[in-house]
């Protein structure tokens, strides 16, 4: 089943055309690499899907719905979230905090006063969000900036859930990561696909987005150059596909020595 | 992912739990201690309860200050205009009580109303014009103290009607009002800043701008609240201080935000945003307090005072950023 239909979107900033016409669907629990040079128009798309840019022409369907008009909070409430690559995390407060930002539980202090933080259900909502997961945080009331990079990209993920996504982007999640923690991340993105969770991965790290995803998009000049199954396309493929042909073998090579 | 850590000792568990669930620092709490021994030692007047008392009095104004202080550096701003403002604050109320004869109640409506509207504006320039906190601030230190000299034609205003001097001088079972007032305000600022939604979109404002706007705060609006409700505790301080000394001078509060700030920073507030607490920031006035207190008891030049409160300042900042950066390196 169809969850997000893109259709000849276009979209330019005055005089400059950065995407010219792309066509991009993903299915409900799939995982989508969407992987292109600098400037091939990565970030502007994924903004055209959240809404904070308004696509100039062509259409976006998400379950169902025309959502070309929604603005992100709208596109956000029906199940679209974007994690970005600073994860947007206030790194001296703790995984709960983060977690609920803006959406704190409240109860009544002594029965009378409200709009008091419940700060016990915070935490063991936190927990149970880190356990659904399957991640090991070291300690949930500590403040997320004391944490690894892995670990602060799992608190973004799991405040991406709580706000129930059909679809979740992530926009380079292994990028600044350590070897041991890359693999840790790709494991959540399968955990998201395992709950019927699509997530379109923009990502350089071209193993990572190999190892996790079903389709790859490739986007060049604004458009949507290629659409290869995962399980049917190697890395020369790929890399070939964003350079635009000619001799990429050594390119290839680089790429697949990691 | 789970990462091993060492299993933390007493002395940090105990630091930790400090941090956490009472949001204090405990080298602050072992300063003032420290402190406080130190000037019990030197002076035989510092440990009774009428000096006691005189410390909690002195720090009533400053404390209030600070407490305005710490929501608004907290927020990531920054406050310079807050002994002016409470200044201002002072005279406007009473230029009402005395020049214009309104009832008392007028008066003290003034005093916060005056504060409120100093740091309204604040907040509307820092949001709207983009102008740096910094600069706002700045501008409105020479401006509010302008306003006060005008209005009071750089004179005191004495002769305040006796229900104003009650709240500077009356003391219910033996404490001072401005203590009562201080202390209220204290906890019901404590409870605001660590457990109302508020309190936490105030720091993780301050922490991290981009963060908060993601998750859906209104960040100009929320500024704006904070600098309006540092102006309204700036005014609340004035009315202590023209209630306490019995006139509205237009000179009252003059380096104040010194003070103010400084015992923010002690008491764990970082620079920057992102980490404050109200019972940290009461500790900080409270060295503040004694620090004062203990070098006019050793008859120390007030000169020296000021020298002394500076020099505070600086250190605090820099043990601070010091445990900043090796906390960072780990």
């Amino acid at each position: 089943m169809t969850l997000l239909s893109l259709h000849k979107i276009r979209k330019s900033f005055g005089a400059v055309d950065v995407l010219h016409g792309v066509d991009l669907s993903v299915a409900a629990g799939e995982v989508v690499g969407l992987v292109g040079d600098n400037g091939a128009g990565k970030s502007t798309l994924m903004k055209t899907i959240t809404g904070i840019y308004r696509a100039d022409t062509g259409s976006i369907e998400f379950d169902g719905k025309d959502i070309l008009g929604l603005d992100p909070g709208q596109r956000r409430r029906l199940g679209i979230e974007m994690i970005y690559q600073d994860l947007s995390l206030a790194k001296q407060q703790d995984v709960a905090s983060n977690i609920f930002l803006g959406r704190e539980p409240t109860k009544r202090l002594l029965g009378l006063f409200p709009g008091v933080v419940d700060k016990t259900e915070m935490d063991r909502q936190a927990a149970r969000m880190i356990e659904r997961l399957g991640a090991h945080l070291p300690s949930i009331s500590r403040s997320v900036g004391s944490f690894s990079g892995g670990q602060q990209q799992t608190v973004a993920i799991a405040r991406a859930l709580t706000f129930n996504p059909k679809l979740v982007i992530m926009d380079e999640p292994t990028a600044a990561l350590a070897v041991r923690e890359v693999q840790s991340v790709l494991d959540l993105i399968r955990r998201l696909k395992s709950e019927g969770i699509a997530v379109i991965l923009i990502s350089h790290r071209l193993n990572d987005v190999l190892s996790v995803t079903d389709r790859i998009v490739v986007l060049r000049h604004g458009r949507a150059d290629a659409d290869l199954v995962t399980a049917k396309t190697n890395m020369n493929e790929v890399v070939s596909r964003i350079v635009g042909g000619g001799d990429t073998a050594a390119a290839a090579a680089h790429e697949q020595r990691g | 992912m789970a990462s091993e850590t060492a299993q933390p000792g007493f002395w940090a568990r105990v630091q930790r739990t400090s941090v956490e669930r009472l949001h204090i620092r405990l080298e602050s709490l072992l300063v003032l201690v420290l402190l406080s021994a130190a000037m019990a030692l030197l002076s035989p007047f510092f440990l009774s309860l009428s000096n006691f008392l005189n410390i909690l009095l002195a720090t009533s104004t400053i404390g209030v200050l600070a407490i305005a202080a710490t929501f608004v550096i907290g927020s990531g701003g920054l406050d310079l205009s807050l002994g002016s403002v409470m200044g201002l604050a002072g005279v406007a109320g009473a230029f009402v009580a005395v020049n214009l004869g309104w009832p008392s109640v007028f008066a003290v409506i003034a005093c916060i109303l005056a504060g409120s509207i100093a740091g309204y504006i604040n907040g509307q320039l820092v949001t709207r014009a983009f102008v740096p906190a910094f600069i706002v601030t700045l501008g409105m230190l020479g401006l509010a103290r302008g306003l006060a000299l005008v209005i009071s034609q750089g004179r005191a205003i004495y002769g305040l009607p006796p229900e104003i001097v009650y709240i500077g001088q009356g003391r219910p079972l033996g404490i001072p009002m401005p203590v009562i007032i201080f202390v209220l305000t204290a906890i019901v600022a404590h409870t605001v800043l660590a457990y109302t939604r508020f309190g936490r979109h105030t720091l993780a404002l301050g922490d991290s701008e981009g963060a908060a706007r993601a998750a859906g705060i209104r960040v100009e609006q929320h500024r704006r609240i904070i600098y309006t409700l540092s102006g309204a505790l700036a005014g609340l301080a004035g009315l202590l201080f023209t209630a306490r000394v019995n006139a509205g001078d237009p000179t009252a509060g003059i380096n104040y935000e010194l003070t103010a700030i400084t015992a923010a920073i002690i008491g764990g507030t970082n620079l920057f945003g992102g980490r404050a607490s109200i019972l940290g920031t009461m500790i900080g006035a409270l060295i503040m307090g004694v620090l004062q207190n203990g070098l006019t008891l050793l008859a120390v030049q007030s000169y020296y005072q000021q020298m002394a409160i500076g020099a505070v300042l600086i250190l605090a900042v820099f043990i601070d950023q010091y445990q900043v950066r090796k906390e960072s390196r780990v």
